[in-house]
């Protein structure tokens, strides 16, 4: 357990991360190089905030990604059809998603272990199935932006680099917060929840209360990077969207950096989306990035299940300070 | 005299099997009540009616007053009712002290992160796991997981404590060195259910003992009396070596 | 009107029966060793292109391909099982999941390199046949009796056969199968085979009626989560009933319902049945 003090090293260490990450592009203006970062960017904020579900309570959600498909469904239909600033739509997808881990907070999240995990995977093609057939959403064409909207920001490049500073600023937000959760009193009720549900409750903790809450903090950032992927995109549709593989490689980049820790998912996003890159534009491996992205994950559960922070952390105990 | 918990006509049953029938009690305010009978009579299920695992299908359990049968675990330890498992089950891979200091946050009182650690350490230097508070909880042996469980239900700062066996597994030392502790517990003014099979420490801390067999309430009264009680003779005869530390049978 | 919903219903049946039979491998590995396979899909469609390549390859009638598919299928579970499954058996259930996901992900990945997502087709006709009413192909009534058949085989294997009680008796309570003398590692070996064999059935019949793609796979095994919760995960039996269920729904609702609605129905389903009665309409083996 850590202390609540903002000035853990841990802290500053995964934020360090972040930041160098977040100034590269505007170090060099590059284009190429924002758009390779604000994937990474999205990547690391993705698996900061599952890692508060897996990682910190110990339930294994397959579905995660959902929750950019909701945001970023109803960002996109309150800024294209509702008019709406970006910043307000970004909300909106943000509280869209909240909403929705708040209802599967109080029916899923009853289920235990693999039952949870199934319905997870359930909710997610559910929601895909439903926005299919769901007309003011565009139904299976989706939606497009009329590219006028984006004079409204200054014209197009401007309006990536406003894109950019927002997920960077979100990413570094997730952080903080799932550093915040991991040393209150809250985190402290989750990781019981984690290691033994039933004694936990008898210990007071009120766990379906708890991991509802963890649910829908897990679930903004998310949502509201949703909201403005597909802005930057120019248009949303149900295949773009909901693409369960995304999911798991989220699982695999907490996994991979180490789950539970602060420092892992940053690490293990910044890591994988690395390697995944270069696999997809290497020539011998560009088919063959799903097989590698397996094989890792194979090797990470058999031989290092605490990934790479959980292991170093067990190895060098004066560096425990430092590799939250 | 105040009643801190009364258990009124308590049945539980599992599909066919009848685990509990109309059980009774009334336990005042700084007793050791004992619970003891044979295995299999339904002691921890009576225990989980308590505290909110299971719900009974007849009967109630009302504590200082209040009527909390149903209630969650999590709410009935925040009224300050705190239990011990008999198959101990530490948070692995959370320090002893992060243990502990779960059990003071969301105890009796709703105490802050910072509190909750100053009495984590007070209570893990009462039951003396202070020099263990930075191993992880999974790697204690048997004897130090129960004084961390005992420690965890401490934490929480009960009125009430129920200890399910918590001298099982442990060898004479330890459990002298229990016994003390369990004194001391009630020193400080908390209340004690304990189940126990170790039958001369339960004669000798309990100011009352009640019997259950099959589920039922069998005998209730002094350890001495509830010794001569030819109903408990009759149901610890199926298992000889307990009749014998009961004294009743001549060796 | 009658005459079309009795179509799409025996229609909808005839698939149940196959979609029971790929249930049936993912229910009889939760039952015995509490493993959701991930790569349950993948494996069902390494079945379907082995239908192929012997077909069109080797000029194998499909039937007799089945049963070499179906024994390749188990060799494969043996070997999952023992290089990723048996590491991990006893780790909390994320362990397992991920172990078993890692695997689809290879074969998906490998897969799609190799044999790209464009659509394969056994063109394997027998023709149709007229009962009354009804018109349907001979394929199909082939997939649904060969379903049955193996149902009764298996049956027969778990309740008459040693290696079977053996499974039962792991399955109900390893530890004490252990103290019996049963050696446990093998069972849950042979347990696992026989579930990647029966999603190996399950693809090589569907691959007779339908054409498919690496990620066909996918498919199939979200229906066989949705019908093993249904007809109780553990169940083998419910399985098939639930495999049944699954498929009149498929056959029935098309009717009624534009043909999208279906996988909203089926996961609205499957996520009511969790939190309703997770033991299904038949119990769980628990």
């Amino acid at each position: 357990m850590i202390s609540s003090s903002l000035r853990q090293p841990g802290l500053w260490l995964s934020l360090l991360l972040v930041a160098v990450i977040g100034a590269i592009p505007p170090l060099t203006q590059s284009a190429t190089l924002r758009e390779n970062m604000f994937t990474l960017l999205m990547f690391v904020a993705f698996a900061s905030s599952l890692n508060i579900m897996l990682g910190y309570t110990g339930y294994v959600s397959f579905g995660h990604i959902v929750f950019f498909e909701l945001g970023g469904y109803v960002g996109f239909y309150l800024l294209s059809a509702q008019k709406w600033p970006l910043a307000a739509a970004a909300a909106g997808g943000g509280l869209a998603a909240a909403a929705l881990a708040l209802l599967l907070g109080l029916s899923i999240l009853r289920l235990r272990g693999a039952y949870f995990a199934l319905a997870t995977i359930g909710i997610n093609e559910a929601m895909r199935a439903f926005i299919n057939n769901f007309k003011p959403f565009g139904g299976p064409t989706g939606m497009s932006l009329n590219f006028a909207v984006y004079k409204q920001y200054g014209g197009p490049t401007q309006a990536l680099w406003i894109t950019y500073y927002s997920v960077l600023a979100l990413t570094a937000l997730v952080v903080l917060v799932s550093y915040l959760v991991k040393s209150s009193k809250f985190g402290l009720g989750l990781v019981s929840i984690r290691e033994d549900e039933d004694a936990a409750m008898v210990m007071g903790v009120r766990a379906p209360c708890a991991k509802t809450w963890a649910f829908v903090i897990s679930a903004i950032v998310p949502g509201m990077i949703g909201a403005l992927f597909f802005f930057k995109n120019g248009n949303i549709e149900p295949g773009d969207a909901f693409r369960l593989h995304m999911s798991i490689e989220m699982i695999v980049m907490v996994m991979l950096g180490g789950q539970g820790t602060l420092l892992g998912p940053v690490l293990g996003a910044a890591t994988y989306q690395q390697l995944r890159t270069y696999l997809l534009t290497s020539p011998i491996f560009k088919n063959l990035q799903l097989t590698f992205a397996g094989l890792s994950l194979l090797v990470i559960i058999l031989f290092i299940p605490a990934g790479v922070v959980g292991w170093l952390r067990a190895r060098l105990p004066r560096l425990r300070r430092v590799l939250e | 005299m105040t009643l801190i918990l009364q258990v009124q006509n308590v049945s539980k049953r599992f599909g066919g099997l009848q685990a509990l029938t109309d059980i009774n009690f009334e336990l005042p305010e700084g007793e050791i009540l004992g619970l003891i009978g044979p295995n299999g009579a339904g002691k921890t299920t009576l225990f989980n009616v308590i505290n909110g695992v299971y719900r009974p299908e007849a009967g109630r359990v009302i504590f200082r007053g209040q009527d909390i049968t149903g209630l969650p675990p999590y709410e009935v330890a925040r009224l300050g009712l705190a239990r011990t498992h008999q198959i101990v089950r530490p948070l692995n891979e959370l320090s002893v002290r992060e243990n502990v200091t779960v059990g003071a946050c969301f105890g009796r009182r709703n105490y802050g992160l910072a509190e909750a650690q100053r009495i984590a350490d007070e209570v893990m230097g009462l039951v003396g796991l202070a020099p263990r508070a930075a191993l992880m909880a999974g790697s204690l042996n048997v004897a130090q997981k129960k004084r961390l469980e005992l420690a965890r239900a401490l934490a929480a700062q009960p009125y009430l404590l129920l200890l399910d066996e918590v001298l099982a597994g442990l060898n004479p030392t330890e459990i002298a060195e229990m016994i003390q502790t369990v004194r001391k517990i009630r020193g400080q003014g908390i209340t004690l259910l304990m189940i126990e099979h170790v039958m001369h420490a339960v004669m000798n801390l309990s100011d009352r003992l009640i019997v259950l067999d099959f589920g039922q309430q069998i005998a209730e009264g002094a350890p001495a009396e509830v010794s001569q009680n030819p109903k408990v003779i009759e149901a610890y005869l199926g298992d000889p070596r307990l009749a014998e530390q009961l004294g009743m049978v001549d060796g | 009107m009658l005459n079309q919903l009795l179509a799409s219903l025996v229609d909808g049946l005839l698939i149940g029966f196959v979609y029971g039979v790929a249930a049936m491998g993912l229910t009889l590995i939760w039952g015995v060793m509490r493993v959701i396979n991930l790569a349950h899909g993948p494996i069902i469609a390494l079945a379907m292109f082995g239908i192929y390549f012997l077909f069109a390859g080797a000029n194998l009638n499909p039937y007799l391909a089945l049963a070499l598919v179906a024994m390749a299928a188990l060799l494969f579970g043996l070997v999952m099982y023992g290089i990723v499954v048996h590491r991990v058996i006893n780790a909390p259930h994320l362990s397992t999941l991920l172990a078993t996901f890692a695997v689809n992900m290879m074969i998906i990945g490998t897969g799609t390199a190799v044999f790209t997502t464009s659509p394969f087709n056994v063109d394997f006709d027998l023709g149709r046949l007229t009962l009354g009413p009804l018109t349907l192909p001979v394929t199909r009534l082939i997939a649904a009796g060969a379903s049955v058949l193996v149902t009764a085989a298996l049956y027969f294997f778990l309740y008459r056969t040693p290696p079977g009680k053996a499974i039962r008796a792991v399955a109900n309570n390893r530890d004490a199968a252990e103290l019996m003398g049963i050696p446990s590692s093998r069972v849950l070996a042979l347990s696992f085979g026989l579930g990647t064999m029966l999603a190996g059935v399950a693809g090589g019949l569907i691959a007779t009626f339908f054409p498919f793609t690496i990620l066909s796979g996918g498919t199939y095994e979200l229906k066989s989560f949705v019908i093993s919760v249904l007809g109780g995960l553990g169940n083998p039996l419910g399985a098939l009933v639930g495999g049944l269920v699954l498929g009149s729904l498929e056959g029935l609702i098309p009717v009624f319902l534009p043909v999208n609605w279906v996988p909203v129905i089926e996961f609205g389903l499957f996520v009511v049945i969790l939190l309703v009665r997770p033991s299904g309409l038949f119990g769980a083996r628990q």
